[in-house]
């Protein structure tokens, strides 16, 4: 182990900023779901690192399976929103499905 | 610390998971960003196994590169030239301003953590049976059986649910007042 734990630890806050920037500031909801799976992979990273800071237990380890787990369901489900929206209106941007407003 | 040749192929590593992240999020073509979203993953996988978790790596690979990029690219190619609208500059103003308060936040958080971990974190070395499948397997179907269960009654009804939200109404008059909705607008909008 000859790497500082703390630099996947920062590596991970940069993965994150730039996923929730990407979030924030795109308005295809394809890169709002691939912005998302940036955040998850950069909380996976801190998990997993911090997890080997105390290598008596996998607690790290098994929540960053039920993420992996999770965020499977999450595109699955999102990405047949998206495909219902284009259907409903010819279109993948995300201020287009305003149907809940007035 | 001192430099070796894989310590130099995990920086390669992460400055490779900043690129893809990058590119994840700010490319113009979808195609582009899950490819991003690829090479991303791929360094990540590499560092989870420079932090001893082989079977998590492994997980990565199959389930991120092999089922989650592979569907990815299948809804942006049933989209087609869709999947990527001209942009224009509605709500410019609120998306910037949401985007870089994020941003500041970040940056605030990155430097917290860089001023407070001046001295170095001890690792302890960890067995080598670490982060294997014996040992993983172990740990999870003793602390966590109900949720690795409860974890397939979610998968299974996201499989439900996306089945039923994608395949949407078959009958013919939603259909009608959904088709009129587009061309209302594509007909206003040359009068503008």
């Amino acid at each position: 182990m000859d790497i500082p734990l703390e630099h996947y630890i920062v590596l991970s806050a940069v993965l994150f900023t730039i996923g929730g920037v990407g979030f924030l500031s795109r308005r295809n909801v394809l890169f709002s779901l691939l912005s998302i799976e940036v955040l998850l992979n950069a909380v996976n990273l801190s998990l997993v690192a911090f997890n080997r800071m105390r290598p008596q237990n996998h607690t790290g380890h098994i929540f960053t399976f039920f993420i992996i787990a999770a965020e499977a369901a999450e595109v699955a489900v999102g990405l047949a929103i998206v495909l219902a929206l284009y259907r409903l209106k010819r279109t993948v941007r995300i201020d287009e499905a305003d149907l809940l407003r007035n | 610390m001192t430099i070796t040749p894989s310590s130099v192929f995990i920086y390669i590593c992460g400055i490779l998971a900043i690129g893809g992240a990058v590119g994840a999020v700010s490319a113009r073509n979808p195609i582009r960003g899950a490819m991003g979203l690829l090479v991303l993953i791929l360094s990540i996988a590499v560092l989870f196994l420079s932090l001893h978790a082989e079977f998590l790596a492994f997980i990565q690979l199959i389930v991120y590169a092999g089922a989650i990029i592979v569907l990815f690219l299948f809804v942006m190619m049933l989209l087609g030239p869709s999947a990527n609208p001209p942009s224009d500059n509605r709500a410019i103003i609120s998306r910037i301003i949401g985007a870089s308060v994020f941003f500041a936040a970040g940056g605030g958080a990155l430097f917290v953590m860089v001023r407070a971990t001046r001295k170095a974190i001890v690792v302890p070395p960890a067995s080598s049976d670490f982060g294997g499948v014996n040992s993983f397997g172990q740990a999870l179907f003793q602390d966590a059986v109900v949720p690795f269960e409860l974890s397939s009654a979610l998968l299974m009804v996201a499989v439900i649910g996306a089945i039923a939200v994608a395949k949407g109404k078959q009958p013919e008059r939603p259909v009608a007042v959904i088709s009129s909705t587009p061309s209302i607008k594509d007909a206003s909008q040359p009068a503008e």
